[in-house]
């Protein structure tokens, strides 16, 4: 709707206010970090009330099914939290999201991690190939030995704390992987924001310099 | 070693991305099994047929998901496969509106409503997933524009996650792939493909291992690997060069570190 | 009231997940779509009601003129502002409400998260360190995936990407199914431990 220059200038202006934090904290960070607040915010609720509130909640409640009468008195109850004596009727409400989370939570965890992954390791242990059979080894004792780690009930000694401390080593192995991982996101994110700051706003512009 | 202003280390490594995106080395990329399953995956559902497209990401972590979602898009609509998607995500709208809009409408002349939808968010979570899995319309009666769904041509013969021939999932963490997988692939058997954020796709390897997930298309490598397999070189081909001296350059800062504190280490009495 | 009522939803609605999952009769699923649109619902309402905690305590630090009190003018403006344009110009492609938020929300994020990078080389020059045989597993395992999977990786060396790979789905991958495997278990009992009434940390005091 406004002109892509103007708003290409505002996102590289709220860019570079935000990036000034790496030399010192600012009144133009903290300025675009409480505006960043605010837009949030705002965003959230605007998008809660076209998507959520009208299609799911009044429409069909205005269309006669009364039943939603109930999540809305829930719904509203929850801003008791903002009373000094009615503050016990929000619970209702988080009750209600407690319970639905737990539930899905048992079914979700049961059978698609707890079944699902201990089935996937039944691997065998002989392949046709020797990196195959190799490999299937190392998953079969590191997720023993990992999960030995995780066995607190007795104590870590002999057998046990041997397995364990090989549990350690394969977990360590996992998290230099993650933190390989992690590096590889971070950069991702910046390199994103100077690609902005070097072709996309200078292109609103109609400059085009870098191919 | 603590004296050691770190600003000095945050303009090196500025000038470590700077410099391959203002000069593009171009080194070549491999492909990953993990890419290359995801990209078969969809290659195999039928010319045609619905995919489901859950974009769980928000600007945070465009960078990393948007590239992804682009290549994911341009492979579907090649096949001419009808997409619907939808968010869990509260910023996930108009990010999917944009990727629906640039491959569907711009690269390949997909009609709104015929071809694809953006179904916008819900809240939710596990529930609106579960939900979905179940009723498409009762968890979305409008689309991101509120326009009721049964009015769209698109959503004939696309009652519930198990109408769809494949689930995409771009994830940027918590509701995503995890509760995907939990929820919806889990229940419904429903082959899935996911794409996520460098940083949560070490937890996902089980899931691959599995056959849980058909594919794992992992940060912004995994995109400019997808990228290339789909033949259309994005953002995130151009990043690599950057991305390779980013790691180089953090590499080389663990080994300065440890140089530098065993030799100081060395030196006290 | 104050605690028997909440308890009583938690264990019917939580008890009725586990239930539509194990009998499969259109009955069960009616119910079982009903309780989880309900569930929808209110959970939006929860959004609201955070935002509007953020303004009630911004408008409080004004009012009391706390520290960085001005600073909360631009986020109840902006929260203004978007809630307006939003709700009475709509949502859509070509509305006030997308181009700010594709262009001031967007980059804000962005750079807010991109910051890590330069903390991430910073703790890396400074916190890490060597010393033990686990941080060496650690250490050799990032620089391995670090350089295995972008392209400069098989440029030093052209068998690099395919033993960041086996790192990645071998060993990564056990230890990582057996923290799943933990967790699954965790979360399962802790589940079953709220919905039995066993757990009610969720309700808070009193």
């Amino acid at each position: 709707m406004l002109p892509a220059p103007f708003l290409n200038t505002m996102a590289a202006l709220l860019t570079i206010a935000i990036f000034s934090f790496l030399y010192k904290d600012n009144p133009f960070y903290k300025f675009a970090e409480y505006l960043f607040v605010g837009i949030a915010a705002g965003y959230i609720v605007a998008l809660e009330y076209h998507n959520v509130i009208v299609p799911n909640l009044w429409r069909p409640l205005v269309g006669g099914d009364l039943n939603l009468l109930v999540p809305f008195v829930l719904g509203v109850l929850l801003f008791s939290r903002f009373t000094s004596g009615f503050g016990w009727l929000s619970r209702w409400a988080i009750g209600l999201m407690v319970g639905t989370f737990s539930g899905l939570a048992i079914i979700g965890f049961a059978q698609g991690d707890l079944v699902a992954q201990v089935q996937a390791n039944m691997l065998p242990l002989k392949t046709e190939t020797l990196l195959g059979t190799f490999s299937n080894w190392v998953i079969f004792i590191g997720l023993l030995s990992s999960l030995v780690y995780f066995f607190f009930s007795k104590e870590h000694k002999g057998a046990l704390g041997a397995s364990a401390k090989l549990g350690i080593w394969f977990l360590m192995v996992s998290f230099g992987a993650s933190y390989g991982f992690t590096v590889m996101s971070r950069f991702s994110l910046l390199i994103g924001r100077l690609l902005f700051l070097l072709v996309d706003w200078p292109a609103s512009f109609g400059l085009h310099w870098l191919h | 070693m603590e004296k050691i202003d770190r600003r000095y280390i945050f303009l090196a490594i500025l000038l470590l991305v700077l410099v391959p995106l203002l000069v593009p080395i171009g080194l070549p990329i491999r492909v990953s099994r993990e890419v290359q399953s995801g990209y078969d995956a969809v290659a195999e559902i039928p010319d045609g047929s619905t995919a489901y497209f859950a974009a769980d990401y928000d600007p945070a972590t465009m960078p990393e998901l948007h590239p992804m979602a682009l290549a994911a898009l341009d492979q579907l609509f090649s096949k001419n496969c009808k997409v619907i998607g939808a968010c869990l995500w509260p910023a996930g709208p108009p990010l999917l509106e944009d990727a629906l809009r640039r491959i569907g409408e711009e690269r390949y002349g997909k009609k709104y409503g015929v071809d694809f939808v953006n179904l916008g968010y819900k809240p939710g979570n596990e529930v609106a997933m579960v939900s979905v899995g179940r009723s498409i319309r009762a968890t979305f009666p409008t689309d991101f524009y509120g326009t009721p769904v049964e009015s769209l041509e698109v959503m004939r013969g696309a009652a519930s996650l198990t109408d769809m021939a494949i689930l995409v999932n771009i994830s940027a963490g918590y509701p995503g792939t995890k509760e995907w997988v939990q929820q919806v692939q889990s229940r419904y058997h429903v082959t899935m493909v996911a794409g996520c954020t460098a940083v949560s796709t070490p937890e996902y390897y089980p899931y691959f291992q599995s056959g849980q997930l058909s594919g794992l298309i992992g940060g912004m490598a995994g995109a400019a690997e997808y990228e290339k397999l789909v033949g259309k070189l994005g953002t995130a081909t151009r990043g690599m060069d950057a991305q390779s001296l980013g790691h180089l350059a953090i590499i080389a800062f663990i080994v300065l570190g440890n140089v530098l504190y065993f030799a100081t280490k060395k030196k006290a009495p | 009231m104050k605690k028997e009522v909440p308890l009583l939803i938690t264990a019917i609605f939580g008890s009725f997940m586990v239930i539509d999952y194990f009998v499969p009769h259109p009955s069960v699923s009616a119910v079982g779509e009903t309780l989880q649109q309900w569930a929808i619902i209110v959970i939006s309402f929860s959004y609201v009601l955070g935002v509007a905690n953020i303004a009630r305590v911004n408008g409080e630090k004004i009012s009391k003129r706390s520290r960085d009190w001005p600073f909360a003018i631009p986020l109840l403006m902006g929260l203004a502002f978007m809630l307006g344009v939003g709700i009475f110009g709509g949502i859509g492609e070509r509305t006030l409400f997308n181009d700010f938020f594709l262009y001031a929300y967007t980059p804000m994020s962005g750079t807010m998260f991109s910051l890590l990078a330069f903390f991430i080389a910073s703790a890396a020059f400074r916190s890490f360190r060597v010393r033990t045989l686990e941080a060496g597993l650690l250490a050799v395992a990032a620089v391995i995936v670090m350089l295995g999977r972008v392209p400069v990786g098989a440029e030093i060396w052209d068998k690099l990407p395919g033993i960041a790979d086996w790192i990645n789905n071998v060993p990564q991958m056990a230890a990582k199914r057996a923290i799943l495997i933990g967790a699954a278990l965790g979360a399962i009992s802790t589940g079953l431990k709220i919905i039995l009434g066993l757990e009610r940390n969720y309700l808070g005091g009193e």
